[in-house]
């Protein structure tokens, strides 16, 4: 019965994949076999092309800031007192504790372009005048505060993961090491990182997930009613063609696409790093 | 005692840290305590002077607050307490007793925590529009369960392991039921297990945005964080004190259940790569 419920879903998806479903099928129930025309269809679309580049090269941003920043938080954390550990762990996990859309309205709040505290904090560190500025003007734009709002809110469970696999390093070799003289970086490089990898590489795969589907976050911050086909995720895509415009069958053949895509980048990645870490 | 050298520096580096990491949230709690004055200012007030509880009071008075909220707690209750007794089954089935496809369920289990949710709108739409479940609680909830039981099983499974068939055994030889053994062995042993289960199914559906927001779609039958998005209008004349004090109630219960299991749930998701 469980294994019902888990594969139902993915069975249902092929299925309209291959399926004209539109309003009429969907009071009727009943959709009409088409064969692979949805993929066809989508995979003639520039959109789709121009989605998909977006989607990886966005993800690939946030992946790298998460794991990168995260992993040199955790390395701050063994270096600090124990009382400001204690109080960075506890800050961390209240961001990590903020529910998606509640960070959505914080970030809303701090970037709007009347009085937002984020054009006034940049504007007063002389980084440049954004007095009034407009965030959601551009896609990049729009787009870099998205990628703000989704690492901050995965560096802590990476930051702590990774600092709780800290404590395995061996410390004999890294006091060693300093005693032959090997600079911070080599240390990093040859010892920690070897015992670190394992953890880094789920870590990897999991945020490859998580931030190749993000849909919460680049939906409401952008906003519902300004997704359109210039600043389209994958996810965004699907919603928006499959949902929005009650064409499922079309919606499916993409969310599946996607899934293959998400699957291939995380199996690929995980051996290609399994693979270089048995060479050396 | 003096600092070891290079300490200091490390220490002001975490402050600051400290500082840019938890402003969002601070700056959450301050906009919620302070008045229109102060919130509108052009330049930021950063702590509220005569801190006032207005915009708590407004937005818990904004209609379909209660029903809204009233809503999540129907849906989040019958979530954990449907999915805690399946998959507890399910668990001991997997960690005790050998069958056949076993490894397919396993497969299976993490398999649709790798999903990403929204390619699963299309399909679940459809098919709870086939059965007359859109606009209703009851379709959330089989769609919550959905993601909730593999997450609940996997993580079960593992406390289940941690118990030496032993102990079970032990209590048989002694005279006690199969069920005598179960409730006063096994139960307070997995009772742990149980507790961060259902937090995390608890915190997952509280806070789920994609499917409520797909299959609710008037205010009577909306979920809290689905009317926590549309408490956002436009970029003028917002009213940023009611939505930063709404934001404040819907994190709180979040914040305090996530405390409790915070440290399980790290380890739940990278299990096997760190041996603690």
């Amino acid at each position: 019965m469980l294994g019902a419920i888990l594969g139902y879903p993915v069975y249902s998806l092929v299925r309209l994949s291959l399926q004209k479903y539109q309003l009429f099928e969907l009071l009727q129930h009943h959709g009409v076999y088409v064969g692979l025309h949805n993929f066809g269809s989508v995979l003639h679309d520039s959109v789709f092309w121009h989605t998909l580049l977006r989607t990886v090269v966005f993800t690939a941003v946030n992946v790298g800031l998460t794991i990168v920043g995260g992993t040199l938080i955790a390395l701050l954390l063994v270096r600090v007192s124990t009382w400001l550990r204690l109080l960075l762990t506890l800050g961390l996990v209240l961001v990590w504790a903020m529910p998606q859309v509640v960070a959505v309205q914080i970030w809303s709040w701090m970037t709007n372009s009347q009085n937002g505290v984020f054009n006034y904090i940049l504007t007063e560190l002389h980084v440049g005048n954004y007095f009034q500025h407009n965030w959601y003007e551009t896609t990049f734009s729009q787009y870099s505060m998205v990628t703000t709002l989704i690492v901050w809110g995965a560096l802590p469970f990476v930051a702590i993961t990774v600092y709780a696999a800290l404590s395995q390093v061996p410390h004999e070799l890294v006091e060693a090491a300093q005693i032959d003289g090997a600079r911070a970086w080599r240390v990093f490089k040859d010892v920690t990182l070897p015992v670190l990898m394992p953890l880094l590489l789920i870590l990897t795969s999991l945020s490859i997930i998580w931030d190749f589907g993000a849909f919460t976050q680049p939906y409401l911050l952008i906003g519902p009613g300004q997704q359109v086909q210039s600043n389209y995720l994958m996810s965004t895509y699907l919603y928006v063609e499959g949902y929005g415009r009650t064409d499922f069958g079309r919606g499916a053949a993409i969310s599946l696409l996607m899934l293959a895509i998400v699957a291939a980048l995380s199996v690929v990645y995980v051996r290609q790093m399994l693979r270089v870490g048995e060479e050396q | 005692m003096r600092l070891p050298r290079g300490r200091l520096g490390w220490n002001a580096l975490g402050l600051a840290l400290f500082a840019v990491m938890v402003f969002p949230v601070f700056w959450m709690l301050s906009t919620s305590l302070k008045n229109n004055d102060q919130i509108n200012s052009f330049n930021p007030i950063w702590f509220p002077g005569h801190p006032t509880l207005n915009h708590f009071r407004d937005a818990i008075h904004r209609p379909a607050f209660w029903t809204d909220a009233k809503n999540s707690v129907i849906v989040v209750v019958a979530t954990v307490v449907i999915a805690l007794g399946l998959s507890f089954f399910a668990a001991l089935a997997l960690a005790k007793y050998r069958f056949t496809g076993r490894k397919l369920f396993i497969v299976l289990v993490i398999g649709i925590q790798m999903l990403p949710q929204a390619g699963l709108i299309i399909p679940l739409y459809v098919a709870l529009a086939k059965h007359n479940q859109v606009n209703r609680l009851s379709g959330l909830i089989l769609v919550y369960l959905t993601f909730a039981l593999p997450f609940c099983v996997w993580t079960l499974r593992g406390f289940l392991l941690g118990i030496p068939k032993e102990l079970e055994e032990a209590a048989m030889v002694d005279g006690s039921s199969r069920l005598g053994a179960f409730v006063r062995i096994l139960l307070p042993l997995v009772a742990p297990g149980l507790v961060a289960t259902s937090v995390f199914a608890f915190i997952t559906s509280w806070n789920e945005f994609i499917f409520a927001n797909t299959l609710l779609h008037d205010d009577q039958h909306r979920t809290i964080t689905v009317w926590l998005s549309l408490l956002y209008g436009g970029n003028r004349f917002v009213d940023w004190g009611a939505i930063m004090a709404a934001s404040t109630l819907i994190a709180i219960p979040v914040v305090i259940f996530f405390l409790l299991v915070q440290r399980r749930i790290a380890f739940g998701l990278t299990a096997g790569a760190v041996k603690a």
